[in-house]
Protein backbone atom coordinates (compact mmCIF):
# COMPACT_ATOMS: atom_id res chain seq x y z
CA UNK A 1 0.00 0.00 0.00
CA UNK A 2 1.72 3.33 -0.97
CA UNK A 3 2.03 6.36 1.62
CA UNK A 4 -1.00 7.78 -0.23
CA UNK A 5 -3.71 5.19 0.40
CA UNK A 6 -2.38 4.91 3.86
CA UNK A 7 -3.40 8.36 4.31
CA UNK A 8 -6.67 7.86 2.43
CA UNK A 9 -7.41 4.98 4.47
CA UNK A 10 -6.21 6.78 7.86
CA UNK A 11 -9.17 9.78 6.81
CA UNK A 12 -11.90 7.17 5.45
CA UNK A 13 -11.60 5.17 8.78
CA UNK A 14 -11.38 8.98 10.56
CA UNK A 15 -14.39 10.28 8.77
CA UNK A 16 -16.56 7.10 10.05
CA UNK A 17 -15.47 7.83 13.50
CA UNK A 18 -16.63 10.78 13.24
CA UNK A 19 -19.86 10.05 12.19
CA UNK A 20 -20.06 7.19 14.86
CA UNK A 21 -19.28 9.24 17.77
CA UNK A 22 -21.79 12.17 16.29
CA UNK A 23 -25.14 9.54 16.22
CA UNK A 24 -23.43 8.27 19.96
CA UNK A 25 -23.66 11.41 20.87
CA UNK A 26 -27.76 12.35 19.21
CA UNK A 27 -29.24 9.26 21.18
CA UNK A 28 -27.46 10.47 24.31
CA UNK A 29 -28.52 13.25 24.04
CA UNK A 30 -32.31 12.05 23.03
CA UNK A 31 -32.26 9.81 25.59
CA UNK A 32 -31.35 12.50 28.31
CA UNK A 33 -35.13 14.17 27.83
CA UNK A 34 -35.89 11.33 30.55
CA UNK A 35 -33.85 13.62 32.73
CA UNK A 36 -35.66 17.06 31.46
CA UNK A 37 -37.10 18.43 34.26
CA UNK A 38 -34.06 17.67 36.51
CA UNK A 39 -32.44 20.47 33.87
CA UNK A 40 -35.70 22.60 33.55
CA UNK A 41 -34.01 26.12 34.81
CA UNK A 42 -30.90 25.29 32.51
CA UNK A 43 -33.46 24.60 29.25
CA UNK A 44 -35.66 27.68 30.07
CA UNK A 45 -32.39 30.04 30.37
CA UNK A 46 -30.98 27.96 27.07
CA UNK A 47 -34.68 28.61 25.50
CA UNK A 48 -34.65 32.31 26.22
CA UNK A 49 -30.69 32.67 24.77
CA UNK A 50 -31.82 30.96 21.75
CA UNK A 51 -35.26 31.99 20.95
CA UNK A 52 -35.36 35.76 22.83
CA UNK A 53 -32.02 36.38 21.55
CA UNK A 54 -32.42 35.35 17.98
CA UNK A 55 -35.11 37.41 17.29
CA UNK A 56 -33.80 40.47 16.09
CA UNK A 57 -31.81 39.04 13.08
CA UNK A 58 -34.84 36.73 12.26
CA UNK A 59 -36.60 39.85 11.78
CA UNK A 60 -34.25 41.41 9.95
CA UNK A 61 -33.60 38.07 7.85
CA UNK A 62 -37.36 37.92 7.14
CA UNK A 63 -38.36 41.83 6.49
CA UNK A 64 -35.34 42.10 4.02
CA UNK A 65 -36.36 38.35 2.25
CA UNK A 66 -39.64 39.58 1.61
CA UNK A 67 -38.93 42.92 0.29
CA UNK A 68 -36.30 41.95 -2.32
CA UNK A 69 -38.69 39.20 -3.59
CA UNK A 70 -41.27 41.43 -3.88
CA UNK A 71 -39.24 43.47 -6.20
CA UNK A 72 -37.66 40.74 -8.05
CA UNK A 73 -40.95 38.53 -8.54
CA UNK A 74 -42.17 42.39 -9.98
CA UNK A 75 -40.23 42.15 -12.90
CA UNK A 76 -40.55 38.79 -13.72
CA UNK A 77 -44.27 38.78 -13.17
CA UNK A 78 -44.61 41.94 -14.79
CA UNK A 79 -44.53 40.92 -18.21
CA UNK A 80 -47.13 38.59 -18.29
CA UNK A 81 -48.93 41.34 -16.59
CA UNK A 82 -49.82 39.78 -13.59
CA UNK A 83 -47.52 41.78 -10.69
CA UNK A 84 -50.51 41.11 -8.37
CA UNK A 85 -49.84 37.41 -7.88
CA UNK A 86 -46.64 38.91 -6.33
CA UNK A 87 -47.94 37.41 -3.26
CA UNK A 88 -48.57 34.05 -4.23
CA UNK A 89 -44.66 34.31 -5.16
CA UNK A 90 -43.61 35.31 -1.80
CA UNK A 91 -46.20 33.38 0.22
CA UNK A 92 -44.97 30.00 -1.16
CA UNK A 93 -41.41 30.19 -1.64
CA UNK A 94 -40.88 31.66 2.05
CA UNK A 95 -42.82 29.53 3.53
CA UNK A 96 -41.88 26.34 2.05
CA UNK A 97 -38.14 26.83 1.43
CA UNK A 98 -36.60 30.42 2.02
CA UNK A 99 -38.38 31.43 5.53
CA UNK A 100 -36.79 27.53 7.45
CA UNK A 101 -33.77 27.72 5.37
CA UNK A 102 -32.57 31.35 6.04
CA UNK A 103 -33.80 31.41 9.99
CA UNK A 104 -31.72 28.59 10.19
CA UNK A 105 -28.53 29.23 8.38
CA UNK A 106 -29.09 32.61 10.70
CA UNK A 107 -29.60 30.87 13.73
CA UNK A 108 -26.75 28.65 13.34
CA UNK A 109 -24.48 31.66 12.80
CA UNK A 110 -25.72 33.03 16.04
CA UNK A 111 -26.67 29.98 18.02
CA UNK A 112 -24.68 27.05 16.68
CA UNK A 113 -21.63 28.90 16.34
CA UNK A 114 -22.51 30.63 20.22
CA UNK A 115 -23.19 26.48 21.40
CA UNK A 116 -19.83 25.37 20.45
CA UNK A 117 -17.58 28.17 21.20
CA UNK A 118 -19.11 27.85 25.03
CA UNK A 119 -18.99 24.33 25.24
CA UNK A 120 -14.90 24.27 23.65
CA UNK A 121 -14.33 26.62 26.33
CA UNK A 122 -16.12 25.03 29.21
CA UNK A 123 -13.70 21.59 27.52
CA UNK A 124 -10.52 23.43 27.73
CA UNK A 125 -10.87 24.90 31.05
CA UNK A 126 -11.64 21.43 32.87
CA UNK A 127 -15.11 22.90 33.08
CA UNK A 128 -16.87 19.47 31.47
CA UNK A 129 -14.65 17.39 33.59
CA UNK A 130 -15.20 19.20 36.65
CA UNK A 131 -19.44 19.00 35.82
CA UNK A 132 -18.89 15.08 35.89
CA UNK A 133 -16.52 15.45 38.98
CA UNK A 134 -19.35 16.78 40.99
CA UNK A 135 -22.05 14.20 39.34
CA UNK A 136 -23.88 15.82 36.73
CA UNK A 137 -23.98 14.27 33.34
CA UNK A 138 -22.30 16.69 30.68
CA UNK A 139 -24.60 15.01 28.48
CA UNK A 140 -27.97 15.70 29.84
CA UNK A 141 -27.03 19.51 31.31
CA UNK A 142 -25.53 20.89 28.16
CA UNK A 143 -26.70 19.15 25.10
CA UNK A 144 -30.10 17.84 25.76
CA UNK A 145 -31.00 21.35 27.23
CA UNK A 146 -29.67 22.99 23.66
CA UNK A 147 -30.94 20.25 21.86
CA UNK A 148 -34.83 20.73 23.56
CA UNK A 149 -34.09 24.48 23.41
CA UNK A 150 -33.40 24.62 19.49
CA UNK A 151 -36.12 21.80 18.27
CA UNK A 152 -38.63 24.01 20.20
CA UNK A 153 -37.77 27.73 19.50
CA UNK A 154 -36.04 27.35 15.72
CA UNK A 155 -40.08 27.03 14.15
CA UNK A 156 -41.15 29.32 16.32
CA UNK A 157 -38.41 31.76 14.92
CA UNK A 158 -39.35 30.25 11.33
CA UNK A 159 -43.06 31.20 12.19
CA UNK A 160 -41.94 34.62 12.93
CA UNK A 161 -39.18 34.85 9.84
CA UNK A 162 -42.24 33.75 7.37
CA UNK A 163 -44.45 36.04 8.69
CA UNK A 164 -42.75 39.58 8.91
CA UNK A 165 -41.30 38.37 5.31
CA UNK A 166 -44.98 38.53 3.86
CA UNK A 167 -45.41 41.61 6.18
CA UNK A 168 -42.35 43.20 4.13
CA UNK A 169 -43.43 42.10 0.40
CA UNK A 170 -46.30 43.51 1.51
CA UNK A 171 -44.42 46.86 2.43
CA UNK A 172 -43.10 46.73 -0.80
CA UNK A 173 -45.71 45.26 -2.74
CA UNK A 174 -48.35 48.62 -0.93
CA UNK A 175 -45.61 51.24 -1.19
CA UNK A 176 -43.79 50.75 -4.33
CA UNK A 177 -45.75 48.30 -6.70
CA UNK A 178 -49.06 49.91 -5.90
CA UNK A 179 -50.77 46.89 -5.45
CA UNK A 180 -53.78 46.97 -3.07
CA UNK A 181 -53.79 45.26 0.19
CA UNK A 182 -56.53 42.76 -0.08
CA UNK A 183 -55.54 41.27 -3.32
CA UNK A 184 -51.74 41.02 -1.47
CA UNK A 185 -53.14 39.56 1.75
CA UNK A 186 -55.99 37.26 -0.33
CA UNK A 187 -53.59 35.50 -2.91
CA UNK A 188 -50.95 35.44 -0.16
CA UNK A 189 -53.10 33.06 2.14
CA UNK A 190 -54.49 31.58 -0.75
CA UNK A 191 -51.35 29.92 -2.05
CA UNK A 192 -50.82 28.27 1.03
CA UNK A 193 -52.17 24.78 1.53
CA UNK A 194 -52.40 23.18 4.93
CA UNK A 195 -49.14 20.56 3.67
CA UNK A 196 -46.88 23.52 3.63
CA UNK A 197 -47.63 25.09 6.84
CA UNK A 198 -46.59 21.50 7.93
CA UNK A 199 -43.69 21.22 6.29
CA UNK A 200 -42.56 24.56 7.04
CA UNK A 201 -42.67 23.55 10.63
CA UNK A 202 -40.82 19.93 10.28
CA UNK A 203 -38.39 21.17 8.42
CA UNK A 204 -36.65 23.80 11.29
CA UNK A 205 -37.65 21.41 13.82
CA UNK A 206 -34.43 19.44 12.05
CA UNK A 207 -32.61 22.10 11.45
CA UNK A 208 -32.72 22.91 14.88
CA UNK A 209 -31.93 19.01 16.11
CA UNK A 210 -28.67 19.80 13.45
CA UNK A 211 -27.93 22.99 14.82
CA UNK A 212 -27.81 22.48 18.50
CA UNK A 213 -26.04 18.87 18.06
CA UNK A 214 -23.15 20.11 15.63
CA UNK A 215 -22.33 22.92 18.09
CA UNK A 216 -22.68 20.65 20.69
CA UNK A 217 -20.31 17.70 19.10
CA UNK A 218 -18.25 20.21 17.58
CA UNK A 219 -17.77 21.91 21.03
CA UNK A 220 -17.60 18.77 23.37
CA UNK A 221 -14.25 17.58 20.92
CA UNK A 222 -12.39 20.66 21.04
CA UNK A 223 -8.78 19.84 21.48
CA UNK A 224 -5.46 22.29 22.56
CA UNK A 225 -6.38 25.93 24.13
CA UNK A 226 -7.55 28.87 22.65
CA UNK A 227 -7.52 27.77 18.92
CA UNK A 228 -9.14 24.95 19.55
CA UNK A 229 -11.81 26.83 20.12
CA UNK A 230 -12.01 28.83 16.99
CA UNK A 231 -11.29 25.69 15.38
CA UNK A 232 -14.38 24.17 16.99
CA UNK A 233 -16.55 27.43 16.52
CA UNK A 234 -15.54 27.33 12.41
CA UNK A 235 -16.52 23.54 11.94
CA UNK A 236 -19.89 24.23 13.82
CA UNK A 237 -20.78 27.66 11.45
CA UNK A 238 -19.47 25.29 8.28
CA UNK A 239 -20.83 21.81 9.02
CA UNK A 240 -23.97 23.16 9.96
CA UNK A 241 -24.72 25.25 7.28
CA UNK A 242 -24.02 22.42 4.60
CA UNK A 243 -26.05 20.04 6.75
CA UNK A 244 -28.58 22.01 6.55
CA UNK A 245 -28.74 22.99 2.91
CA UNK A 246 -28.46 19.41 2.19
CA UNK A 247 -30.96 18.46 4.65
CA UNK A 248 -33.09 20.75 2.66
CA UNK A 249 -33.27 19.45 -0.64
CA UNK A 250 -33.86 15.86 0.86
CA UNK A 251 -36.50 16.70 2.88
CA UNK A 252 -37.92 18.53 0.09
CA UNK A 253 -37.49 15.42 -2.20
CA UNK A 254 -38.85 13.46 0.58
CA UNK A 255 -42.19 15.41 0.49
CA UNK A 256 -42.66 15.19 -3.09
CA UNK A 257 -42.87 11.62 -2.84
CA UNK A 258 -45.65 11.67 -0.63
CA UNK A 259 -48.03 13.55 -1.98
CA UNK B 1 -9.79 4.49 51.24
CA UNK B 2 -8.27 4.21 47.62
CA UNK B 3 -6.89 1.47 46.11
CA UNK B 4 -4.93 1.09 42.55
CA UNK B 5 -3.78 -2.28 42.01
CA UNK B 6 -1.78 -2.70 38.60
CA UNK B 7 -3.21 0.05 36.43
CA UNK B 8 -2.18 0.42 32.63
CA UNK B 9 -3.46 3.30 30.73
CA UNK B 10 -3.21 4.18 27.12
CA UNK B 11 -4.08 7.70 25.57
CA UNK B 12 -4.26 7.72 21.99
CA UNK B 13 -0.51 6.14 21.05
CA UNK B 14 1.15 6.64 24.37
CA UNK B 15 1.50 4.17 27.07
CA UNK B 16 0.66 6.64 30.18
CA UNK B 17 0.73 4.96 33.31
CA UNK B 18 2.37 1.73 33.74
CA UNK B 19 1.63 -0.74 36.62
CA UNK B 20 0.69 1.72 38.76
CA UNK B 21 -0.30 0.20 42.27
CA UNK B 22 -0.87 3.08 45.20
CA UNK B 23 -2.77 2.74 48.31
CA UNK B 24 -4.82 5.84 50.15
CA UNK B 25 -6.15 5.02 53.39
CA UNK B 26 -9.04 7.02 55.06
CA UNK B 27 -7.19 9.71 56.42
CA UNK B 28 -4.36 10.12 54.92
CA UNK B 29 -2.82 13.09 52.89
CA UNK B 30 -0.87 11.67 49.93
CA UNK B 31 1.19 13.57 47.33
CA UNK B 32 1.74 12.30 43.69
CA UNK B 33 4.99 14.15 42.82
CA UNK B 34 6.65 13.90 39.23
CA UNK B 35 7.62 16.31 36.38
CA UNK B 36 5.73 17.43 33.49
CA UNK B 37 3.79 14.64 31.34
CA UNK B 38 4.87 12.22 33.98
CA UNK B 39 0.78 11.25 34.47
CA UNK B 40 0.36 12.64 37.95
CA UNK B 41 -2.86 14.28 36.60
CA UNK B 42 -4.02 11.20 34.99
CA UNK B 43 -4.00 9.11 37.57
CA UNK B 44 -6.68 11.58 39.42
CA UNK B 45 -8.85 10.81 36.66
CA UNK B 46 -8.22 7.53 36.62
CA UNK B 47 -9.89 7.53 40.31
CA UNK B 48 -12.14 9.79 39.47
CA UNK B 49 -13.62 7.13 36.85
CA UNK B 50 -12.58 10.07 33.82
CA UNK B 51 -10.35 7.64 32.51
CA UNK B 52 -11.27 3.85 32.58
CA UNK B 53 -7.75 1.79 33.36
CA UNK B 54 -6.97 -0.68 30.12
CA UNK B 55 -5.40 -3.30 32.98
CA UNK B 56 -6.01 -3.11 36.70
CA UNK B 57 -8.53 -2.25 39.24
CA UNK B 58 -9.48 0.70 40.99
CA UNK B 59 -11.34 0.27 44.40
CA UNK B 60 -13.24 3.44 46.13
CA UNK B 61 -14.18 2.23 49.77
CA UNK B 62 -13.59 -1.02 48.73
CA UNK B 63 -15.72 -1.06 45.60
CA UNK B 64 -14.28 -2.25 42.89
CA UNK B 65 -15.17 0.83 40.07
CA UNK B 66 -13.00 -0.14 37.11
CA UNK B 67 -15.93 -1.58 34.95
CA UNK B 68 -18.81 0.43 36.35
CA UNK B 69 -20.47 2.27 33.91
CA UNK B 70 -20.55 5.89 33.66
CA UNK B 71 -23.81 6.50 34.08
CA UNK B 72 -23.28 4.54 37.78
CA UNK B 73 -20.10 6.14 38.90
CA UNK B 74 -22.72 9.40 39.94
CA UNK B 75 -22.93 7.98 43.29
CA UNK B 76 -19.57 7.13 43.04
CA UNK B 77 -18.02 9.97 42.36
CA UNK B 78 -20.55 12.51 44.95
CA UNK B 79 -18.13 10.82 47.56
CA UNK B 80 -14.85 12.74 45.95
CA UNK B 81 -14.66 15.87 44.62
CA UNK B 82 -11.48 17.32 42.66
CA UNK B 83 -10.29 20.20 43.21
CA UNK B 84 -8.32 20.99 39.24
CA UNK B 85 -5.48 22.88 38.23
CA UNK B 86 -7.26 26.10 36.79
CA UNK B 87 -9.84 25.48 39.46
CA UNK B 88 -12.45 25.10 36.65
CA UNK B 89 -14.85 27.24 38.48
CA UNK B 90 -18.31 27.52 36.20
CA UNK B 91 -17.88 30.77 34.79
CA UNK B 92 -21.43 31.38 34.01
CA UNK B 93 -22.13 30.68 37.73
CA UNK B 94 -21.07 32.86 41.30
CA UNK B 95 -19.14 31.84 43.71
CA UNK B 96 -22.20 30.98 45.61
CA UNK B 97 -23.98 29.12 42.83
CA UNK B 98 -20.63 27.33 42.57
CA UNK B 99 -19.39 26.24 45.84
CA UNK B 100 -23.23 25.23 46.23
CA UNK B 101 -23.33 23.31 42.72
CA UNK B 102 -23.26 19.81 44.12
CA UNK B 103 -25.79 20.46 46.62
CA UNK B 104 -28.82 22.38 44.14
CA UNK B 105 -28.15 19.38 42.15
CA UNK B 106 -28.90 16.83 44.70
CA UNK B 107 -31.85 18.53 46.26
CA UNK B 108 -31.88 16.79 49.13
CA UNK B 109 -31.39 20.14 51.35
CA UNK B 110 -33.62 22.99 51.90
CA UNK B 111 -32.12 26.58 50.21
CA UNK B 112 -31.15 27.77 53.80
CA UNK B 113 -28.90 24.72 54.80
CA UNK B 114 -27.21 24.94 51.29
CA UNK B 115 -26.69 28.50 51.97
CA UNK B 116 -25.21 28.03 55.75
CA UNK B 117 -22.93 25.21 54.10
CA UNK B 118 -21.93 27.36 50.82
CA UNK B 119 -21.17 30.36 53.44
CA UNK B 120 -19.19 28.04 56.22
CA UNK B 121 -17.03 26.63 53.16
CA UNK B 122 -16.11 29.96 51.54
CA UNK B 123 -15.49 31.11 55.52
CA UNK B 124 -13.41 28.09 56.13
CA UNK B 125 -10.84 29.61 53.03
CA UNK B 126 -11.44 33.04 53.90
CA UNK B 127 -13.83 34.44 51.19
CA UNK B 128 -16.87 34.96 52.50
CA UNK B 129 -17.02 38.43 51.28
CA UNK B 130 -16.64 36.98 47.23
CA UNK B 131 -19.60 35.15 47.81
CA UNK B 132 -21.48 37.01 45.31
CA UNK B 133 -18.68 37.63 42.61
CA UNK B 134 -18.36 35.77 39.55
CA UNK B 135 -14.90 33.84 38.75
CA UNK B 136 -14.28 36.49 36.10
CA UNK B 137 -13.54 38.60 39.19
CA UNK B 138 -11.26 36.89 41.58
CA UNK B 139 -7.72 36.15 41.48
CA UNK B 140 -5.57 32.77 40.65
CA UNK B 141 -5.29 32.06 44.12
CA UNK B 142 -9.03 33.37 45.24
CA UNK B 143 -9.78 31.07 42.18
CA UNK B 144 -8.33 27.85 43.86
CA UNK B 145 -9.32 28.64 47.49
CA UNK B 146 -12.97 29.19 46.03
CA UNK B 147 -12.44 25.21 44.12
CA UNK B 148 -11.21 23.99 47.57
CA UNK B 149 -14.00 25.25 49.46
CA UNK B 150 -16.78 23.62 46.34
CA UNK B 151 -15.29 20.35 47.27
CA UNK B 152 -15.87 20.97 51.21
CA UNK B 153 -19.32 22.12 50.98
CA UNK B 154 -19.95 19.11 48.58
CA UNK B 155 -19.63 16.84 52.23
CA UNK B 156 -16.89 14.92 50.07
CA UNK B 157 -14.67 12.51 52.33
CA UNK B 158 -12.43 12.09 49.04
CA UNK B 159 -10.81 15.11 48.15
CA UNK B 160 -8.24 15.44 45.15
CA UNK B 161 -6.10 18.55 44.32
CA UNK B 162 -4.34 18.90 40.79
CA UNK B 163 -1.54 21.50 40.82
CA UNK B 164 -2.88 23.28 43.92
CA UNK B 165 -0.42 25.54 44.24
CA UNK B 166 0.76 26.36 40.74
CA UNK B 167 1.21 29.61 39.68
CA UNK B 168 0.47 30.68 43.20
CA UNK B 169 2.87 33.83 45.20
CA UNK B 170 4.41 31.94 47.97
CA UNK B 171 1.69 33.42 50.39
CA UNK B 172 -1.15 31.92 48.47
CA UNK B 173 1.24 28.67 48.23
CA UNK B 174 1.15 28.50 51.93
CA UNK B 175 -2.28 29.34 52.53
CA UNK B 176 -3.47 26.57 50.10
CA UNK B 177 -0.77 24.32 52.11
CA UNK B 178 -2.73 25.47 55.50
CA UNK B 179 -5.89 24.49 53.96
CA UNK B 180 -5.21 20.60 53.25
CA UNK B 181 -3.43 20.48 56.33
CA UNK B 182 -6.68 21.68 58.52
CA UNK B 183 -8.96 19.56 56.21
CA UNK B 184 -6.12 16.41 57.23
CA UNK B 185 -6.80 17.37 60.44
CA UNK B 186 -10.72 16.91 59.76
CA UNK B 187 -9.83 13.56 58.35
CA UNK B 188 -10.28 13.85 55.32
CA UNK B 189 -8.51 11.40 52.99
CA UNK B 190 -6.49 13.59 49.87
CA UNK B 191 -4.41 13.01 47.25
CA UNK B 192 -2.10 16.33 46.08
CA UNK B 193 -0.87 15.93 42.56
CA UNK B 194 2.15 18.58 42.80
CA UNK B 195 5.19 18.90 41.22
CA UNK B 196 5.91 21.62 43.78
CA UNK B 197 8.92 19.98 46.42
CA UNK B 198 7.87 22.78 49.78
CA UNK B 199 3.85 21.98 49.21
CA UNK B 200 4.95 18.17 49.09
CA UNK B 201 6.60 18.31 52.38
CA UNK B 202 4.45 20.56 53.97
CA UNK B 203 1.44 18.60 53.43
CA UNK B 204 2.31 15.14 52.68
CA UNK B 205 1.87 11.56 54.89
CA UNK B 206 2.95 9.47 52.69
CA UNK B 207 4.70 10.46 48.80
CA UNK B 208 4.27 8.54 45.86
CA UNK B 209 6.90 9.25 42.74
CA UNK B 210 5.72 8.99 38.84
CA UNK B 211 8.12 8.91 36.12
CA UNK B 212 7.75 8.08 32.59
CA UNK B 213 4.33 6.94 33.95
CA UNK B 214 5.55 4.60 36.56
CA UNK B 215 5.73 4.54 39.98
CA UNK B 216 9.63 4.63 41.12
CA UNK B 217 8.99 5.49 44.99
CA UNK B 218 6.61 5.62 47.76
CA UNK B 219 7.45 6.37 51.40
CA UNK B 220 7.58 9.51 53.81
CA UNK B 221 8.81 12.59 52.95
CA UNK B 222 12.38 11.56 54.94
CA UNK B 223 12.70 8.67 53.05
CA UNK B 224 12.39 10.38 49.77
CA UNK B 225 14.81 13.11 50.85
CA UNK B 226 17.77 10.26 51.54
CA UNK B 227 16.87 7.85 48.28
CA UNK B 228 19.82 7.12 46.10
CA UNK B 229 17.55 6.53 43.03
CA UNK B 230 19.09 8.70 40.26
CA UNK B 231 15.64 9.91 38.66
CA UNK B 232 14.69 11.24 42.06
CA UNK B 233 17.83 12.52 42.69
CA UNK B 234 17.66 14.71 39.72
CA UNK B 235 14.10 15.86 40.28
CA UNK B 236 15.50 17.10 43.87
CA UNK B 237 18.37 18.34 42.78
CA UNK B 238 17.68 19.65 39.11
CA UNK B 239 20.36 21.96 39.73
CA UNK B 240 23.01 19.27 38.39
CA UNK B 241 21.10 18.17 35.89
CA UNK B 242 20.81 21.84 34.32
CA UNK B 243 23.71 23.50 34.77
CA UNK B 244 26.14 20.91 33.65
CA UNK B 245 26.42 20.99 29.47
CA UNK B 246 26.44 17.61 29.03
CA UNK B 247 23.87 16.57 31.00
CA UNK B 248 21.63 18.52 29.90
CA UNK B 249 22.66 17.25 26.50
CA UNK B 250 21.88 13.65 28.06
CA UNK B 251 18.44 14.36 29.55
CA UNK B 252 15.32 13.88 28.32
CA UNK B 253 13.65 17.79 28.77
CA UNK B 254 11.82 17.78 25.25
CA UNK B 255 10.95 13.98 24.76
CA UNK B 256 7.06 13.16 25.01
Amino acid sequence: MTTHEVHLKARLIGGVLVVQEFAFLCARAVAGLAYIPRHIRETILQIDRIGVGSLFIVVLTGMFTGMVLALQGAVQLEPYGATIYVSRLISTSVVRELGPVLAALMIAGRVGSGIASELASMQVTEQIDALRAEGTDPIQKLVTTRLVACVLMIPVLTIITNGVAIFGGWLIARLYLGIDSYFYWTWAFEALAPRDMFVGLVKPAVFGFLIAMVGCYAGLNTKGGTVGVGISTTQSMVSSSILILSCDFFLTKLFMAFP
Amino acid sequence: MITLTDVWLTLGERQVLKEISLSVPAGETKVILGGSGSGKTTILRVILGLYRPDRGSLLIDGQDITATRERNLTEVRQRMAMVFQGAALFDSLTVRENVGYRLWEQGRLSDAMIEKSVRDSLQFVGLEYAIDKMPAELSGGMKKRVGIARALASGARIILYDEPTAGLDPINTCMISRLIQLLKSKGVTQVVVTHDLATAYRVADRIVMIHKGRMIFEGNPKELQSSADPDIRSFLEPDGQCFDSEAFAASEIGEP
